[in-house]
């Protein structure tokens, strides 16, 4: 299998001198295609730095950070935003969607921003909101919609791009239980169609629906363990979803 | 990201915030409002003046006979040796010359005497005598009644048009025309009253005796010096060229040159040239207070822009991380910047126009066509320029920490 990223002696250090911050003290980290992985670890482990270095949002210190077989560590800040754009689906707790613009408008935004001819966008978006049951909610704007539809909204806009990593960053946390499975559900499904997701949460249910656990404490990852009983159950309910169509 | 999607964005994010944008949009319009209106009023009044002042006559030239030697006076006869004098017969001369330029020569003498009637006297009249081309040259016409005829110039006959002001004096009751009135003693039989004159200085135009200059010249003012000669030039654009001709031609019926000259000319081009560049300047002065105010707009812009700049940070986060490039987030700031200022242009022609229906303060706006280009492109170009600094603030902004915004 070829492998999405790859992480080789990644450091993240904050400030200079007494005053450093060494967030991340040596990530080696490889991820295949089609895998499901869950990073946990308790606030301020360091997960969300790697989640944000993951995401090419930041850059690391040091080491090296191989994305889609790319070497993303010394891109200029426009290149960065082409692979942000093209290379990673990103899904935010608070969803982020942008106020005052239709569902549709915001699923629409990835394609405005990677050049996509009007009609295609439409078309792409309309079929990714599809995908997650919400094209009949294509109009309207994130106050009109519930947090469960909201985080829906924001999944088709990461799946939009067809990216080569979904980048979930504690896509539960604001969300009831009911939601919460909901979006779970949809994750499963996701996986089982071979799309690459890395999910980080604090929340081992979250964590027992993915392939492989990741955890990481102090700035290390202290445990990389593959999880056996989740995939299956995950899968077969996702398929009889009627929410989720492929 | 094309031209068409970041219009798009823009006036989305204009409507986002209504009350904002409209108040904002409100500051723009004044100022393109302003600037256009102001323009229009300076330009009006800058036409109203030329209006008057062509109404005035331009095209005639006056020749004074200028004081000479010491005393620099006004009485010319006196001080300047008799064969270089303006007398009726130096007029007619000038007259059958047939100049080029010259459509007409009208000799005038001047005095000041009491006027009376049998019903009431009036001190200090100004007496004109003239020939009938006077009521074709300039503005002095005949309301009522009718002027005197180049026969009763030649006759010296005792007629007289008179003053609006002067009749409702003598004959208060009455008509003045047909009626007689006595000049110093003489008397003149009135056949035509004046149109309403405007008065240019401290003495009332309304207040006038004319008669034909043979008779005046008779009984009061002798048969030496005329005090003016109003020459008519064809149009007002050969004034130039009629005066040049009339110095050459005088100077030779004077047997004098053009050092020694008795005489000295002007006429209303020169006059109209000094109201319209001082028009001109009012026009700049307006322009320069409306400036401002566009001015102060475009400051309205870049705070608006400023705040939407903060208040939208996460937004702007976000969009940087589904792949917005630094030029993406600038260019859309600045659309938004332009959108506003060009809605708040826009707005402020059309209040411009409609404004410029009314008179403001007695002038009739005259709209400068330029202005509305110059207006509107000034407005946009303040917008852009404006919205560069914050619209480059939120194009520099990291997408982590701008995620990290509330």
């Amino acid at each position: 299998m070829t492998l999405v990223l790859e992480l080789d002696e990644v450091q993240q250090v904050y400030g200079t001198g007494e005053a450093a911050v060494h967030a991340l003290r040596g990530i080696d980290l490889a991820v295949e295609a089609g895998d499901y992985v869950a990073i946990m670890g308790p606030s301020g482990s360091g997960k969300s730095t790697l989640m944000n270095l993951l995401g090419c949002l930041d850059i690391a210190s040091h080491g090296t950070y191989s994305l889609a077989g790319h070497d993303v560590s010394a891109l200029t800040e426009n290149e960065l935003a082409k692979v942000r754009n093209t290379e990673i689906g990103f899904i935010f707790q608070s969803f982020n969607l942008i106020a005052r613009m239709s569902a549709l408008a915001n699923v629409e935004l990835p394609l405005i921003y990677g050049g996509v001819r009007r009609g295609e966008r439409r078309e792409r978006a309309l079929e990714a909101l599809e995908s997650v049951g919400l094209a009949a909610r294509a109009g309207h704007e994130p106050q009109e919609l519930s947090g469960g539809q909201q985080q829906r909204v924001a999944i088709a806009r990461a799946l939009v791009t067809n990216p080569t990593l979904i980048l979930a960053d504690e896509p539960t946390g604001n969300l009831d239980n009911e939601s919460t499975d909901d979006i779970l559900g949809l994750f499963d499904s996701l996986a089982a169609q071979g799309k690459t997701i890395v999910i980080i949460t604090h929340e081992d249910h979250v964590a027992e629906r993915a392939h492989r656990v990741i955890t990481i404490s102090d700035g290390l990852i202290v445990d990389d363990r593959l999880n056996d009983h989740a995939p299956k159950a995950a899968i077969s309910r996702a398929t009889t979803s009627k929410a989720v169509r492929a | 990201m094309s031209v068409f999607e970041i219009l798009i964005s823009a006036f989305r994010g204009v409507t986002a915030n209504k009350l904002r944008s409209i108040l904002t949009l409100l500051g723009d319009m004044i100022g393109v409002a302003s600037v256009i209106l102001l323009l229009a009023v300076g330009n009006g009044s800058a036409q109203e003046v030329k209006n008057a002042i062509s109404g005035l006559g331009a095209n005639t030239i006056t020749v004074r006979a200028s004081g000479m030697g010491g005393g620099g006076g006004q009485d010319a006869t006196t001080t300047a040796s008799t064969d270089k004098v303006i007398t009726t017969a130096v007029a007619d001369q000038l007259a059958a010359a047939d100049l080029g330029h010259v459509s007409s020569v009208t000799p005038q003498v001047s005095t000041s005497l009491t006027v009376s009637s049998t019903e009431a006297s009036s001190d200090s009249v100004s007496i004109i005598g003239t020939t009938s081309n006077y009521f074709d040259v300039g503005t002095t016409g005949v309301g009522t009644g009718e002027a005197f005829t180049d026969a009763e110039v030649t006759t010296s006959a005792k007629v007289a048009v008179i003053g609006q002001t002067l009749a409702t004096t003598l004959f208060p009751t009455g008509s003045a025309l047909g009626e007689s009135i006595s000049v110093d003693g003489t008397p003149f039989t009135v056949v035509g009253v004046l149109e309403n004159q405007s008065s240019t200085g401290a003495t009332d135009a309304n207040s006038v005796v004319i008669a034909p200059i043979t008779r005046i010249q008779k009984s009061f003012t002798g048969f030496g010096a005329v005090s003016t000669l109003s020459v008519e030039a064809t149009d007002s654009d050969s004034v130039d060229a009629a005066e040049g001709e009339l110095e050459i031609m005088l100077n030779q019926l004077l047997g004098q040159t053009e050092d020694d000259e008795s005489y000295s000319m002007s006429n209303q081009s020169s006059l109209l040239e000094t109201q319209e560049s001082s028009a001109d300047s009012f026009t700049v002065l307006l322009g320069v207070v409306a400036a401002i105010s566009l001015l102060v707009g475009g400051i309205g812009v870049t705070n608006v822009m400023l705040v939407s700049v903060t208040e939208r940070t996460k937004e702007i986060g976000i969009r940087k991380a589904l792949g917005a490039t630094r030029g993406a987030i600038l260019g859309q700031f600045l659309a938004e910047a332009a959108t506003l200022t060009l809605l708040g242009g826009l707005l402020g022609v059309v209040a411009a126009l409609i404004g410029a229906n009314y008179e403001i303060y007695g002038t009739q706006p005259v709209v400068l066509d330029y202005s509305i280009p110059l207006a509107l492109g000034v407005s946009v170009a303040i917008g852009v320029f404006f919205g560069v600094y914050p619209a480059a603030r939120a194009a520099a902004m990291r997408p982590i920490q701008a995620l990290r915004a509330v």
